[in-house]
């Protein structure tokens, strides 16, 4: 028999079942010992990481947190936000009208303009459209931020909507950048990676997933810095407003 | 009570029981979440999202097995899927502009090569970020709670062929990190 593999090896070292034929090679080759010794050596190195020692309650807790889930109650009251509106058809589109917001922004969608744009008109646009945004995905942040804790949630919808708010989200962080606005940037990416978090994860979402979402919802303050920005932005629209236009 | 009791008074609606089992069990799941995840709030969470599954699952627990190697299975199989739900979230921001991802370390061990430690951490750190969800939890499985192939298998719902190349692909990536620091403590 030629001389074992590496993969064969790693089989042996680990005393799982590499075949008859290697446990007899590896009785009389001397090559083969020394190479199980050598990677056996290596991988004692790896030792598993030291594991920090829960705090004293933390069977407590973790009971506290358990114990409404247990009792199976039906969820009431979910997506009333979200489903008694005319969004679902809206935001299948977000992704698209960011992208026409944007291009039109960078001058690409019409190039044949004999009048560009001025700069007032252009923010104003960016303005309109981001804070509506906002709006869309503070609204997705709520129902996930609200849902009931140690439960099942039915998040579909929520799902679906952050899918399609990710694409726009990202095509407004990067003009938010691209326009020196980085604040809006900032919170924009915050906002993307929770919404990143919602969409690829699965329409039910588990107590455990719940529970890290509306943990990161509100470790960052997301929602009071999502409202704050889209109360910036409403208010620069507001102040882009040609004098006279308004009335 | 015993915990076989547990489970029967648990079964039949007395869901205090149950308290008795996250009693005995929460920190040995703690633990073994923490080695697969790395983090202590995933970890944290997955002892909740385990108990609740077992919790849910009863009626499928095999009176013949043991309580405890029946919460850990469970366990493994909530930390494989938080592995899972990061690596999507990973996937996106790195396919956005935000960076490139962090490097392994350098090949070579640092200078002091007899307090390599923090070194040694390091690089199995680096090893284990480089697997992927499948083979971090197969890796962590086999190598440091010393679960058999099969035994994970039944653990991760997967196929022992497929736990098997897992394992083996994670165990050339360690090697790949750690071999240059084992020439230097032999």
């Amino acid at each position: 028999m030629s001389h074992l593999n590496d993969d064969e090896l790693v089989l042996l070292h680990y005393g799982e079942d590499a075949g008859p034929e290697t446990n007899a090679h590896v009785e009389t080759c001397a090559d083969c010992r020394e190479r199980l010794r050598g990677l056996s050596t290596t991988l004692a190195l790896a030792r598993s990481p030291e594991v920090p020692e829960p705090d004293e309650g933390f069977e407590t807790r973790v009971w506290a947190r358990l114990q409404p889930g247990l009792a199976l109650p039906e969820p009431a009251g979910r997506f009333r936000l979200l489903r008694h509106t005319a969004w679902p058809r809206a935001a299948g589109l977000a992704a698209l009208a960011a992208a026409v917001v944007v291009a039109f922004l960078l001058g690409r969608e019409f190039p044949s303009r004999s009048q560009p744009l001025s700069p007032e008109v252009r923010e104003r646009v960016l303005l309109v459209a981001v804070g509506d945004h906002l709006e869309r995905s503070r609204m997705v942040l709520v129902e996930v931020a609200n849902a009931p804790r140690g439960e099942l949630m039915d998040a579909s919808v929520q799902r679906a909507f952050a899918d399609e708010l990710v694409s726009a989200n990202r095509l407004y962080r990067q003009t938010a950048l691209r326009s020196g606005e980085p604040a809006l940037a900032a919170v924009l990416e915050e906002l993307e990676r929770v919404l990143v978090e919602i969409a690829a994860g699965p329409d039910d979402l588990a107590p455990a997933e719940l529970a890290e979402l509306q943990r990161r919802i509100e470790s960052r303050g997301l929602l009071f810095r999502v409202q704050v920005i889209q109360s910036h932005v409403r208010e620069r629209e507001r102040e882009s407003v040609p004098r006279g236009a308004a009335s | 009570m015993d915990e076989a009791a547990a489970v029967a008074r648990a079964r039949a609606g007395d869901s205090e029981a149950f308290r008795l089992l996250v009693d005995a069990h929460s920190r040995a799941l703690f633990g073994l979440a923490y080695r697969m995840t790395g983090n202590k709030h995933d970890a944290e969470d997955v002892v909740q999202e385990a108990f609740l599954k077992a919790y849910r699952g009863l009626d499928r627990f095999d009176e013949r097995s043991k309580v405890g190697s029946w919460l850990y299975r469970i366990a493994a199989n909530c930390a494989f899927d938080v592995l899972r739900a990061r690596q999507r979230r990973d996937r996106h921001f790195a396919s956005s502009d935000d960076g490139p991802s962090p490097e392994p370390p350098a090949s070579e061990p640092g200078p002091d090569r007899m307090a390599m430690g923090k070194d040694v951490r390091d690089r199995v750190a680096a090893a284990l970020a480089r697997m992927s969800p499948r083979e971090r939890a197969a890796f962590v499985l086999r190598h440091f709670e010393d679960q058999s192939i099969e035994e994970i298998g039944r653990a991760l719902d997967l196929d022992t062929s497929a736990v098997k190349q897992s394992v083996l692909r994670a165990v050339r990536k360690a090697r790949q990190v750690l071999a240059p620091l084992a020439g230097a403590a032999s």
